[in-house]
C-alpha cells in the first residue's frame, strides 16, 4: 500500500478498533453464556427456591472459575460493578479497616484516577498521607522506592500491574515480597492487565487485585476485586450479606457469567494471541518510528502490554491526530488536555518526564483480537500523512527540528 | 461531537501559512489546553488585505483559526473587530468544553492588530471610533 493523502481517507472500510485498552467488543461466546439469564434464570441468588438456587449455582461457578484463573480461592473473590469500584473498595475498605494501625499509603503517580482521585480524598478528608514513588522514563517503578518509603505507619502499597496509557509492565512481583517481608497489605490494579497477562496472584504476591470485564471482552458494568484471606477490608456498600458481607448488593447474574466465561477464554488463547499481538504492536512501533519523524514511543519498549503501543508526536495535538484518524476510520485514542476534557496535561507523561506540548501530542494504538496485519499497515500508511498535514499548520513546528 | 463544518474547515482549513514581513503579527497561547495560534496580518489602507495563521491545538482551535481567517479576510479593521468569539463558536456549534478554542482566533487577531498599531501609531483609531481591544470573554 502507497501513502494514503488525507484527502482520500474517507474510505467507506470498516471501522478498524485500535483501542482495546479503553474496551472491548463483547466476545459472542459471552453473550450466549449470558443470555439465559436474563430472561429464563433470572432469579435471585439470595433466594430460597429453585430459581434463585440456580442463579447461585451459576455465580458460584463463576466465581470458582475466576478464582482457578489466578490462583485464588473462591471465597476471595468479590463481584464489584467495574474496575473503578474494585480499586476504591480496595483503596478505602483498607484504610477504614486499618485506620488505628496507621494513615500512610505508598502509590505512584501514573496510577488511573480510580486510585489518585481515592488516595487525594483519603488525603484532604479523612487525614491519610500518601507518598508517590517515582517512576523513571519508560514509567517503571524502582521497587527499591517502594521499600524506601515504607514507615511504622504505612497501612497499604497499590501498584498497577500495567499502565493503561504507556503500556509498561511493572516489577509487580518485586514489590510484592518487598510488601510481604514488611507485612503490608499490598494492591494491585491489574484492569489493564487481566487477560492480556499471565496473573497468579500468589507469585505476584498481591493481596488485592482489580480486574474490569470490559477489557477482556465481557460487557461493561462488571468487575473483580480479589481480596487475600485475612487481608483488613471493611465494606463501603453496605447492606444486605452479598458477597461475604463485603459489596452489598443484589449479585449482577449474567454479568458475572459471562465475565467468567470471558476470563477463561481469554486465558484459553493466551499462548497464542499474546505473541500473535506483540508481533503486530512490534511491527506498528517500528513502522511509526521509521515513517515518522520525531515520532516517540512512551513507556518501555518491551516490558509492556503485549498489543499496545503509544507515541507523543513533537509540533501536533492529539485530539486533532484522533479526529483525522476517525475520518480514516481508525478508532485510537490519546492523553491530550483538549480531548480528555481535565484541561491539564497527562499526569503520567508528565512523571515520565515528557511534559508541555510534547506531552499534548500523545497517541494511544492498542489492539486486539480482530485486529490483523492489514489493519497495521492501514495505519502504518495513513497516520504518517496525517501528522505531515497536521505539522504544516503548527507554529511550532520549525523551532521543533524535526527533520 | 463535532458538527461536519468543523471537520469541513478542520480537514482543509483557508488562509493556513505565514506571510513574509507582516504588517501585524501576534503569537498568543490559551492557558486553558497548551493551544497555541500565530497569526499575519497585510494591511493596505483600512482593509485587511491578507490574514494567514497556523495552530497547534484540537480541531476546534485550527477550525475556528480558519473560519475566523475566512471571515476577516478583506474586511475593513473595523468591521473585522466587530467579530466576535461567541459568532464563531455558534458558527462552527461548539459544544461547551471546547468553547475556549474559539476565543484563542479572536484573541490572536487583536493581539495582531496591536502589532499593527505599534508599528503604525497614526493607524489607531481614535477614542469614539471601533476599538481594537479584545471586547469579551477572554480566557486565552
Amino acid at each position: 500500500m502507497k501513502p494514503i493523502p488525507p484527502e482520500e481517507m474517507m474510505s467507506t472500510r470498516r471501522v478498524i478498533y485500535m483501542d482495546h485498552s479503553a474496551t472491548t467488543a463483547v466476545d459472542p461466546r459471552v453473550v450466549e453464556a449470558m443470555l439465559p439469564y436474563f430472561t429464563e434464570r433470572y432469579g435471585n441468588p439470595s433466594s430460597l427456591y429453585r430459581l434463585g438456587a440456580e442463579a447461585r449455582t451459576a455465580i458460584e461457578a463463576a466465581r470458582q472459575t475466576i478464582a482457578e484463573l489466578i490462583g485464588a480461592r473462591p471465597k476471595e473473590i468479590l463481584f464489584t460493578s467495574c474496575g473503578t469500584e474494585s480499586d476504591n473498595l480496595a483503596l478505602r475498605g483498607v484504610a477504614w479497616a486499618s485506620r488505628h494501625k496507621g494513615r500512610h499509603i505508598i502509590t505512584t503517580p501514573i496510577e488511573h484516577h480510580a486510585i489518585t482521585h481515592t488516595c487525594e480524598q483519603l488525603a484532604h478528608e479523612f487525614g491519610f498521607r500518601i507518598t508517590y514513588v517515582p517512576v523513571d522514563g519508560d514509567g517503571l517503578v524502582d521497587p527499591e522506592d517502594v521499600a524506601r518509603a515504607i514507615t511504622e505507619e504505612t497501612i497499604l502499597i497499590s501498584v498497577m500491574y500495567a499502565n493503561n496509557e504507556v503500556g509498561t509492565i511493572e516489577p509487580i512481583a518485586e514489590i510484592g515480597r518487598i510488601a510481604r517481608e514488611r507485612g503490608i497489605p499490598f494492591h494491585t490494579d491489574a484492569v489493564q492487565a487481566g487477560g492480556q497477562l499471565p496473573i497468579n496472584v500468589d507469585a505476584l504476591g498481591v493481596d488485592l487485585l482489580s480486574l474490569s470485564g470490559h477489557k477482556f471482552y465481557a460487557p461493561k458494568g462488571v468487575g473483580v476485586l480479589y481480596v487475600r484471606e485475612g487481608t483488613p477490608l471493611l465494606p463501603t456498600q453496605t447492606g444486605g450479606g452479598q458477597e461475604f458481607h463485603r459489596r452489598a448488593g443484589t449479585e449482577n447474574v449474567p454479568y458475572i457469567v459471562g465475565m467468567a466465561k470471558a476470563l477463561e477464554l481469554a486465558y484459553a488463547s493466551l499462548s497464542e494471541e499474546a505473541p500473535r499481538l506483540q508481533r503486530l504492536r512490534d511491527r506498528l512501533i517500528e513502522g511509526i518510528l521509521e515513517r515518522i519523524p520525531g515520532a516517540r514511543l512512551t513507556g518501555h519498549r518491551t516490558q509492556r502490554l503485549p498489543g499496545h503501543a503509544s507515541f507523543v508526536f513533537g509540533g501536533v495535538d492529539g485530539e486533532a491526530i484522533l479526529v483525522y484518524l476517525d475520518r480514516a476510520n481508525v478508532a485510537a485514542s490519546t492523553g491530550s488536555a483538549c480531548a480528555s476534557g481535565e484541561g491539564t496535561p497527562s499526569p503520567v507523561l508528565e512523571a515520565m518526564g515528557i511534559t508541555g506540548r510534547q506531552a499534548l501530542g500523545s497517541l494511544r494504538l492498542s489492539l486486539g483480537r480482530e485486529n490483523t496485519e492489514e489493519d497495521v499497515e492501514y495505519v502504518l500508511n495513513v497516520l504518517p500523512p496525517i501528522i505531515e498535514k497536521l505539522r504544516e499548520f503548527s507554529p511550532l513546528c520549525p523551532d521543533m527540528a524535526l527533520r | 461531537m463535532y458538527k461536519e463544518i468543523v471537520i469541513e474547515h478542520f480537514m482543509n482549513p483557508r488562509n493556513v501559512g505565514v506571510i513574509e514581513n507582516p504588517d501585524g503579527y501576534a503569537q498568543v497561547e490559551s492557558s486553558v489546553c497548551g493551544d497555541m495560534m500565530e497569526i499575519y496580518l497585510r494591511i493596505e489602507g483600512e482593509r485587511i488585505a491578507d490574514i494567514k495563521f497556523r495552530t497547534f491545538g484540537c480541531a476546534a482551535a485550527i477550525a475556528s483559526s480558519s473560519l475566523a481567517s475566512e471571515i476577516i479576510k478583506g474586511k475593513t479593521i473595523a468591521e473585522a473587530t466587530q467579530l466576535t468569539d461567541a459568532q464563531i463558536a455558534e458558527e462552527l456549534g461548539l459544544p461547551e468544553p471546547k468553547l475556549h478554542c474559539s476565543v484563542l482566533a479572536m484573541s490572536a487577531l487583536h493581539a495582531a492588530l496591536e502589532d499593527y498599531y505599534k508599528r503604525h501609531p497614526e493607524a489607531r483609531p481614535q477614542s469614539g471610533e471601533a476599538p481594537a481591544a479584545p471586547a469579551q470573554g477572554e480566557h486565552a
